[in-house]
């Protein structure tokens, strides 16, 4: 009983040193095939430097379109009021001459 | 004293829309985003007065609405059609500096979606107006309170929910020499406001002189 447990004890230790043996050569050559870590903000995003020229959007053309849309929308309306305004005093002007009264234009300023 | 200011006050807007491009060139570069971030002094300044002429309208709408003063609703009729002026600069320049920044145009997030629905809201307004016939001004009175009751949560809505557009700390956070061309341009389209709005309210006080003319002359 007691030659039984030492061949026991024996191949349990033989096997214990395998399994750390075995360990140890395998697990750096397991590290080597996976893939090198990355944060997950570069899994998601590439640095803008490192993208080939056709592929970077450029800022200048939508900046210039930007603060283009914004003079032209104020020129349109300052035009559309102005076109109104000369309008209306026309208008005031013939209904003065017809109902003979004289434009009240002058007078409020 | 409007009148006389008018023209002093045109001048002195259209000096400072010529002198703008040339401090916002001067102005530094943001670290990250570099020349696109050249929209913000337009961009920021520009809803900005869209805020504040939502505002205006929204205030004289109630002074029209409890008051019943004319005048009232004529500084309303002018500061919505400045809403949507203003508004479709913020809404066109957003898109344009978001499609470089974020790479994409447009995002259904709070903040920009509750833009286009004030901006809409003003929109509605003006064709309220001009095709609802009789007792639409007071229907729009109506619709420009509301509207104005939407600024403070287009706004704050950059703090309530998570989305793509910057928070409101960035103005105070903002680089010294970043702050002069803002504020500049900050002045610049309230002092566009301010004459636009007078020009505006000046036309529909000459279209009210023409409708009493127009009785007038039908009368006699």
């Amino acid at each position: 009983m007691g030659e039984y447990r030492k061949i026991v004890g024996n191949a349990g230790r033989a096997l214990m040193m395998c399994c750390v043996l075995l360990g140890g050569v395998a697990a750096p050559s397991t590290a080597a095939h996976q893939p090198p870590r990355t944060t997950a903000a570069q899994d998601g995003f590439v640095p803008v430097d490192t993208l080939p020229p056709e592929d970077r959007l450029p800022a200048a053309p939508l900046l210039v379109a930007a603060y283009s849309v914004a003079w032209v929308a104020i020129m349109i309306y300052v035009w559309s009021l102005w076109r109104r305004l000369s309008r209306v005093e026309r208008e005031m002007a013939t209904l003065g001459q017809r109902s003979g009264e004289p434009d009240r234009r002058g007078a409020r300023h | 004293m409007m009148n006389r200011l008018f023209a002093p006050l045109a001048m002195i807007v259209a000096a400072m829309f010529a002198y703008a491009p040339i401090m916002i060139a001067n102005a530094p570069y943001e670290s990250t985003m570099g020349l696109i971030q050249k929209i913000f002094y337009f961009h920021v300044p520009a809803a900005l007065t869209f805020f504040l002429a939502a505002f205006v309208c929204g205030v004289a709408s109630a002074m029209y609405l409890f008051g019943r003063r004319p005048s009232a609703d004529r500084v309303a009729l002018a500061a919505a059609e400045l809403t949507v002026l203003l508004g479709v600069i913020v809404l066109i320049s957003g898109p344009l500096w978001a499609r470089k920044a974020w790479g994409i145009w447009w995002d259904w997030d709070a903040r920009l979606t509750s833009t286009l629905v004030l901006w809409l809201t003003f929109q509605a307004y003006l064709l309220l107006r001009r095709y609802g016939g009789p007792g639409s001004d007071r229907l729009g009175a109506g619709v420009a309170i509301f509207g104005m009751c939407n600024v403070p949560f287009v706004y704050w809505s950059v703090e309530f929910w998570r989305t793509l557009h910057p928070k409101t700390s960035v103005l105070p956070t903002l680089q010294p020499g970043m702050r002069g061309p803002f504020w500049f341009c900050v002045v610049a389209f309230v002092g566009l406001f301010v004459v636009l709005l007078a020009a505006r309210t000046r036309l529909e006080e000459r279209r009210a002189e023409l409708e009493q003319l127009y009785l007038a002359v039908e009368g006699e």
